[in-house]
């Protein structure tokens, strides 16, 4: 267990549902329900699934962006969900983010050579000269001209600016990066810059990715093991390899079907989903993919499944593995 | 800026041309703006006369002068003297000051208590919030001519900290309302929630991370609260709640001339104070238009 640089236990993040007179209660929208998983030192772990799914909640849920309405974030053994005011302050050192869109994420008021120095002024780390240098050495890092400190976020390409966001996150040199869909908004030319540049820096650094994606290439291209996201619960867990050749969860399955092939030749079995995503706010009893599951039967439309062990480190939550 | 210049020098690197803020880009856009700037100019050369008047008046204009009343405009009174027998010129040059004054500082607290309210307001959110609202909106009901009537009996003469006082009670709920709406918004911005990630405290993502991003709709309120303070001034005055004789304020110069045969006979005696509030209000207001089109990037007429 002592790889284990991040564990979350049953994270669940509600989000409450208002209406009717004096805005009572009426319900929940049940964004992240019941999410476990690890992430080992060095290693990146993807996070899958459609709009809606909830990974963008479980990632800012992690960085206490958000908080979670119940579970536990052990991150070094220490629980990131109980931690309050200055203590969870100084947690955030080793925990970033990278976010997803780079046009909304650089304040458009700073220089780079601001945003990138700011979490070093914030925690106090170095003089200020060794600072400097630091921003430099990390511009240099990131693949960005050292040139272009003065300059402000409205000046640069959504590449330059999504590197300018990495830079900011690698600055305090953090055990674990949560990159929320780091690459969804970039041409996909400039994809494979910054994904690769992402790799690079986890070589140099040994850093730990939780990479949250809706494109399975991307993900499988950077991923060691991958999470499969449904409806707010996790459908299966598994090593890049074995989850993109044997999945086990029928979800799993269509999902991969859908990916495209580069070659119109080759015949293959297409799974189409029936129906859509049922409402997070009112979810299936039993398993949350039931109502659309081409292998349903009838425990599944009662009996919620838990994670099972698949043998080396393949966990799927599916009745038929019972 | 500055970080960067210093730093260019110390490791001699290759600085390219000086890179413009979105504010300065704004600010240009702003100089650009023909009716902004004619609002600019005109506005310089009100400030000017007024903080220049002490050299430029040629009576006292607080003394009386009982022997000439009403006199025409002459070379030794160029806009004549009121029923008073004050010289009007002196006074038109000195009353600015109350007006610019009052606008200036009641615009100056209005908006620090509406940006202090409406930050914290919109950015701790929840009930700190709704509780604040809730006494925005009971001071927003408040009927501010009462209040001032009510201020103003109580301290039996009107002084220009009183007006200020009276005026930036009753109109901070506005701007709170304002400020308010822009944080509940910037709060959602993704470098807000990234400013939290890497550990900003929530006074600093306040004023380093949020406020630089509000700060451009603010001062095109601010500027548009102090040309309304302005005429809210002078309206007060006319109606004979400003600042009393002897002295001298353009409102109150616009009260002397309530009387049919000053209005009809001699019409030098209020149409030019009438004429300088008309001025510094539309200047004012056009500079805060130009402020908007120019710092709006969304807006679609530039």
């Amino acid at each position: 267990m002592s790889n284990h640089l991040l564990e979350v236990k049953k994270l669940s993040k509600y989000f409450p549902i208002k209406g009717g007179l004096f805005k009572r209660k009426v319900g929940d929208v049940k964004a992240v329900d019941q999410v476990s998983f690890y992430v080992k030192k060095g290693e990146t772990f993807g996070l899958v699934g459609e709009s809606g799914c909830g990974k963008s909640t479980t990632g800012r849920t992690l960085l206490r962006l958000m908080e979670p309405t119940d579970g536990q974030i052990l991150f070094n053994g220490v629980d990131l969900a109980t931690l309050k005011g200055e203590s969870l302050r100084k947690a955030r050192r080793d925990l970033q983010m990278v976010f997803q869109d780079p046009y909304a994420s650089l304040n458009p008021q700073m220089t780079v050579e601001q945003l990138i120095e700011e979490p070093l002024n914030i925690h106090n780390i170095g003089e200020k000269k060794d600072r400097q240098d630091r921003v430099l050495q990390i511009m240099d890092t990131v693949g960005l001209n050292k040139n272009f400190g003065g300059r402000y976020p409205h000046e640069f390409s959504g590449g330059q600016r999504q590197r300018i966001g990495i830079a900011r996150a690698l600055a305090l040199q953090p055990k674990l990066i949560v990159a929320d869909e780091p690459v969804s908004a970039l041409d996909v030319s400039i994809q494979s810059q910054v994904v690769n540049l992402m790799e690079d820096l986890q070589q140099e650094f040994g850093l730990a990715y939780v990479f949250i994606a809706h494109d399975l290439s991307v993900v499988r291209h950077i991923s060691d093991r991958v999470g499969v996201m449904y409806l707010g619960r996790m459908a299966e867990i598994a090593p890049k390899e074995e989850l993109y050749t044997k999945p086990a969860h029928p979800y799993t399955q269509a999902l991969l079907s859908a990916v495209p092939i580069p070659n119109p030749r080759l015949k293959r079995e297409r799974i189409i989903l029936k129906g859509d995503v049922p409402s997070p706010s009112n979810p299936p009893q039993g398993c949350a993919f039931h109502p659309r599951c081409p292998k349903a039967f009838d425990r599944c439309k009662v009996e919620r499944p838990e994670m099972m062990h698949l043998g080396s480190e393949h966990y799927v939550a599916c009745h038929l593995y019972d | 800026m500055k970080v960067s210049v210093e730093l260019g020098n110390k490791k001699s690197l290759k600085k390219e041309e000086k890179h413009a803020s979105p504010f300065k880009l704004g600010f240009q856009r702003f100089l650009q703006n023909k009716m902004a700037f004619m609002g600019l100019v005109v506005l310089s050369i009100i400030v000017i006369l007024t903080i220049a008047s002490p050299w430029l008046i040629t009576h006292n204009p607080e003394l009386t002068d009982l022997t000439s009343q009403d006199l025409s405009p002459s070379s030794e009174h160029f806009l004549g003297t009121d029923s008073m027998g004050y010289d009007i010129y002196s006074r038109l040059v000195t009353g600015g000051r109350v007006s610019l004054v009052v606008g200036f500082c009641t615009m100056f607290f209005t908006v620090v208590i509406g940006i202090t309210f409406g930050a914290i307001a919109g950015y701790f959110g929840g009930k700190i919030d709704s509780l604040m609202m809730r006494f925005t909106d009971l001071m927003l009901n408040f009927p501010f001519l009462v209040f001032v009537l009510f201020l103003i009996s109580i301290f039996e003469k009107t002084t220009v900290p009183l007006l200020i006082t009276a005026l930036a009670l009753t109109s901070w709920p506005t701007t709170t309302r304002l400020v308010r709406g822009i944080f509940l918004s910037l709060r959602e911005m993704e470098y807000v929630q990234s400013a939290k990630a890497i550990g900003n405290k929530n006074f600093r993502i306040i004023f380093r991370h949020m406020m630089p991003n509000a700060i451009a709709p603010i001062i095109v309120n601010a500027t548009l609260l102090m040309a309304q303070m302005i005429s809210i001034e002078a309206a007060l005055s006319f109606l004979g709640f400003g600042i009393p004789d002897p002295t001298p304020a353009w409102g109150g110069m616009l009260n002397d001339g309530m009387d049919y045969t000053i209005m009809t006979e001699r019409p030098w005696q209020w149409i030019p104070a009438g004429v300088l509030i008309v001025l510094t209000v539309l200047s004012i207001n056009f500079i805060g238009d130009g402020l908007r089109d120019a710092f709006d990037t969304k807006s679609t007429r530039r």
